[in-house]
């Protein structure tokens, strides 16, 4: 609760800072202050302090799960703020707006990842959906940004109505918006409870960007200011997963054999359309939009399986993904050319921009000693342990393989590849965050435990 | 004690070279390290030898069952003697080699090191396919940054395939821990499995698959060539003196006893595409004028070998893929050295521009003698031991139903061997002189004394080889009893 309450409060106060000063770094310093404070208030309240006692009567959970994705979000936040903020600052002229619609977007975040209504489903999702409209378009003389802007919009719209049209139907052959309720008595599965529960998937799987309903994510990616798309690519996009696995997991269990194969198939899809188009990309930028639906594909690993080791995984997905992707997005967006080109000569001109890129990539392309083998290593084992979808674990070997070819071909760009030397702002600071994000990575790496134990610790 | 050493003085080291800006100082800390490393590994073979030593555990991640556990067995122990004896070797033999930010060569080589190590000590399913990846990266790196002129896309093709031979390992790996009745990833728990048949006939090749790229056993081998022709030679010598035993040692400790009934099914289907590949590769040697290609032709023929002896499943020929798998190491690094230090003098590696080296370079002459017929197994060097005991043991096999027939049709290769080495020796050493030859120079100090070690422990291994069969006895008795045991 303490997250919810305080990321709305903050979000106000970051709108009114913009009048009372004009000085960019004041405002920065007031947006990084509130997300520690979030930080630590998401901590705290894992270890039993809870400042807000709101009776919401079950319509929203905070149990560990929900509490420490939300740790690891807002963890990822403090990070992107920290490399990114300058960044914010040259979209536009309305800075202390962009931090505002952020911290709107993080209290859809804490609903999203602890409804157990359907209503706050809905609300969560939204809260975090019209926002990103906003924040897509905010290069306002940008036609790129403008029609990414609206495209989001519409597509959006669409899938809102999708899932609404899903609840109601639920709602309809339940009688009620709990996901208790909905959980339990489900032997009857009628068509009209089938058509919901099939409503509800393909709005999720919209907000995943997972194939089929991807079309809106390259160009969205592409025409929204950089420093947004890292947003949207990591934190946004483990949100909509974490409420995607709790409604499945939370509501529709017991009747996982009848619509597991519909999942697995949208998760090949994901794959194979991700992975494949991301090969022939000559933009580093449009690379990395098609990159992040295959890594949905990944993460949907744990919607097919849906298992405890699917969960544990999953938030450690999320961390890994999260901290690899703003990582290389805060290095690509103070970059002047966004093709693969750009990179050339990298590693000779900015040695320590090229060695932590590195570890991103490698991250990515999930390398052992980084946090991305053990998230899909975590994912495979999930799909394995069920012991029915091992055509699905195969696809997926295939794809990791595949999605090599693009991550390597940055490192390759980078180190043995000459270029022009390209000026990328780099102070000690910014360095030193990235250094730091690398060695999260690496740590994580290689002791996935330290996260995952968290799990356990507070129950 | 002792593998934890093996892995952590390597790693260490490496990392330090990376902040190491002068050349020479690099090369002396590459060096020292490399010997300390080997120093500890003889120490396990001599005096640290109980069980305290060899053993180390510690927790990594309980949640899954899979904790650091390293341990020297025998075959461990002799490979990781090889991997300590080949990397002084390559130091000291290629020393006057200059490298363009030669910090970040040494480091990764040694990176490189202390993955190997990892890959033979590892004891544990899950920490395997860790130094098993680890192992590889540096290799990437090396071949990328230093090769020769298609390096990127030679060294990526070689990336690609041995990626994704190590993610179809990882689900067979997944898979078998499942299986496990205390959801455990250590090698013990995985040799109490008693897998069913059914699942055992792909198992097999889902994990078949990794180690066969390693190796390379024919049709998977088509990257190998190329990689080694285009990469520096340092790393070349790291590839195929090493790094394609991590192939052959995944297969005996990973596969073959832990399905068993799979290897017994599918043991004669290898078997036969690695003897095509053999007689196939060493056709090609035959043509090659490339003095690399034909080396790295010629290590598949023996690679292959190898590959149906494990599946002969006999204690002969089990013990002689165990010996090879040492002295194969030995001799092609002898035959890189030599190929190196041809280049780099005459700066061709075409057999059809040389000629007349003996009169020039005598020393060189006689070290590439012996390592060239050490190459074609001649009685008294340390390759007829191992290809003699993999031969009977083919012959013997109680498992194949064709072991006359492969041993026959593999015998054919050891000919082909002496045709395209002898070809070799003739070119290079005799007749006339070329132009570039004319003006040849004998081999330095270093390279001598690299080279004289080499043959050597040749030598020494060919007249008396017992010393090394007793360390691999136990494993062997270990494996067979494994697969023998469940036959069905």
């Amino acid at each position: 609760m303490n997250a919810i309450v305080l990321s709305a409060i903050w979000g106000v106060i970051m709108m009114f800072s913009g009048i009372f000063t004009k000085r960019l770094t004041t405002v920065r310093v007031i947006a990084l202050i509130g997300i520690t404070v979030l930080l630590a208030c998401t901590l705290m309240e894992l270890n039993g302090i809870d400042f807000f006692h709101i009776d919401t009567h079950r319509m929203l959970l905070f149990d560990t799960f929900s509490l420490l994705f939300n740790a690891v979000i807002f963890t990822c936040m403090l990070i992107y703020f920290l490399l990114s903020g300058k960044d914010i600052e040259k979209v536009g002229s309305d800075v202390a707006e962009y931090y505002a619609l952020l911290f709107f977007i993080l209290a859809g975040v804490g609903i999203a990842s602890s409804f157990n209504t359907l209503l706050m489903l809905f609300l969560g999702i939204e809260i975090i959906s019209i926002p990103l409209y906003i924040l897509t378009g905010s290069d306002k003389r940008n036609l790129k940004s403008n029609e990414a802007s609206l495209k989001y919009f519409l597509m959006g719209a669409f899938s809102t109505g999708l899932m609404l049209m899903g609840i109601a139907l639920v709602y309809g052959s339940k009688g009620s918006f709990s996901l208790d309720v909905i959980a339990s008595n489900t032997a009857d599965l009628t068509p009209m409870m089938s058509a919901g529960i099939l409503l509800l998937m393909f709005s999720m799987a919209f907000k995943v960007s997972a194939a089929p309903f991807h079309f809106w994510t390259p160009d969205v990616y592409d025409g929204a200011p950089g420093v947004f798309t890292s947003f949207m690519a990591t934190i946004v996009k483990a949100a909509a997963f974490i409420a995607f696995i709790r409604l499945f997991r939370g509501s529709f269990l017991d009747i996982q054999g009848k619509w597991q194969l519909i999942v697995a198939i949208i998760t090949a899809a994901t794959l194979f359309i991700g992975n494949i188009t991301a090969v022939f990309q000559q933009s580093v930028k449009r690379m990395l939009a098609y990159s992040s639906i295959a890594q949905a594909g990944f993460m949907m690993f744990a919607i097919v399986s849906l298992n405890e080791i699917a969960m544990e995984g999953l938030l450690y997905y999320a961390a890994a993904y999260c901290l690899a992707t703003i990582g290389v997005f805060a290095i690509l967006v103070r970059m002047k050319d966004y093709t693969f080109d750009g990179y050339n000569g990298m590693g000779k001109h900015h040695p320590t921009l090229a060695a932590v890129n590195t570890v991103f990539m490698l991250s990515l392309a999930g390398i052992p000693a980084t946090a991305g083998f053990m998230a899909k290593f975590y994912m495979l084992y999930a799909a394995i342990s069920t012991g029915k979808v091992l055509w699905l674990v195969i696809v997926g070997i295939v794809c990791a393989a595949i999605s090599v070819y693009y991550y390597f071909r940055v490192i390759q760009a980078m180190y043995f590849k000459d270029g022009e030397k390209q000026e990328i702002e780099s102070g000690p600071g910014f360095k030193l965050v990235l250094g730091i994000t690398a060695g999260l990575i690496v740590f994580l790496g290689i002791f996935p435990q330290w996260l995952l134990d968290r799990l356990y610790d507070f129950l | 004690m002792i593998p934890v050493l093996l892995v952590l003085v390597p790693l260490l080291c490496g990392i330090v070279s990376f902040f190491i800006r002068s050349e020479r100082t690099v090369k002396t800390w590459a060096l020292v390290s490399s010997l300390v490393t080997l120093v500890v590994s003889l120490l396990g073979l001599t005096f640290l030898k109980s069980e305290n030593f060899l053993t180390a555990e510690a927790e990594w991640i309980p949640m899954l069952g899979s904790s650091f556990y390293l341990k020297l067995d025998g075959m461990g122990t002799l490979l990781c003697l090889l991997t300590a004896v080949a990397y002084p070797a390559i130091f000291i033999s290629t020393w006057h080699q200059t490298y363009s930010k030669a910090h970040n060569f040494f480091a990764l080589m040694l990176l490189s090191q202390a993955g190997l190590m990892g890959v033979f000590v590892a004891y544990d399913a899950l920490l395997f396919y860790f130094f098993w990846e680890l192992a590889l990266i540096p290799a990437y790196f090396l071949c990328s940054q230093w090769g020769g002129e298609r390096r990127i896309p030679v060294t990526f093709k070689f990336f690609i395939y041995t990626f994704i031979g190590s993610l179809f390992m990882l689900i067979g790996i997944i898979y078998m821990y499942t299986k496990t009745p205390d959801q455990s990833y250590a090698l013990e728990s995985f040799y109490k499995l008693n897998i069913p048949n059914s699942d055992q006939m792909w198992l097999f090749w889902i994990m078949f698959v990794a180690f066969a790229v390693k190796m390379p056993v024919f049709p998977f081998h088509t990257w190998q060539p190329d990689t080694y022709e285009q990469s520096p030679t340092a790393v070349t010598m790291v590839l195929s003196g090493v790094m394609v035993k991590m192939g052959v040692f995944g297969l005996i400790r990973w596969l073959v006893p832990i399905v068993p009934t799979g290897a017994w099914a599918w043991g004669d289907t290898v078997s036969t595409f690695a003897i095509i590949g053999m007689i196939y590769a060493s056709l090609l040697a035959m043509r090659q004028d490339d003095l690399k290609r034909l080396v790295a032709y010629s290590s598949i023929a023996h690679i292959g070998l190898m590959c149906v002896a494990i599946f002969a499943t006999d204690n002969m020929g089990m013990q002689g893929v165990m010996i090879q798998m040492f002295n194969h190491g030995i001799n092609i690094i002898g035959l890189w050295i030599v190929v190196e230090l041809i280049e780099r003098q005459f700066k061709t590696r075409k057999m059809s521009e040389l000629g007349g080296l003996a009169q020039k370079a005598p020393a060189l002459s006689v070290l590439l003698v012996i390592v060239a017929l050490a190459n074609v197994a001649l009685p008294l060097t340390n390759a007829f031991v191992g290809e003699f005991l993999m031969f009977a043991g083919i012959f013997n096999s109680n498992v194949s139903q064709y072991n006359e027939v492969f041993m026959v049709t593999a015998g054919i290769t050891v000919i082909l061997s002496a045709v395209y080495t002898l070809n070799m020796l003739q070119k290079v050493l005799f007749g006339n002189t070329s132009q570039l030859t004319a003006n040849g120079k004998d081999i330095r100090l270093n390279e001598r004394m690299t080279l004289v070690v080499l043959v050597v422990v040749i030598l020494a291994v060919g007249v008396y080889p017992k010393p090394i069969l007793e360390v691999t006895q136990s494993t062997v008795d270990m494996i067979l009893s494994k697969m023998i045991n469940k036959h069905p």
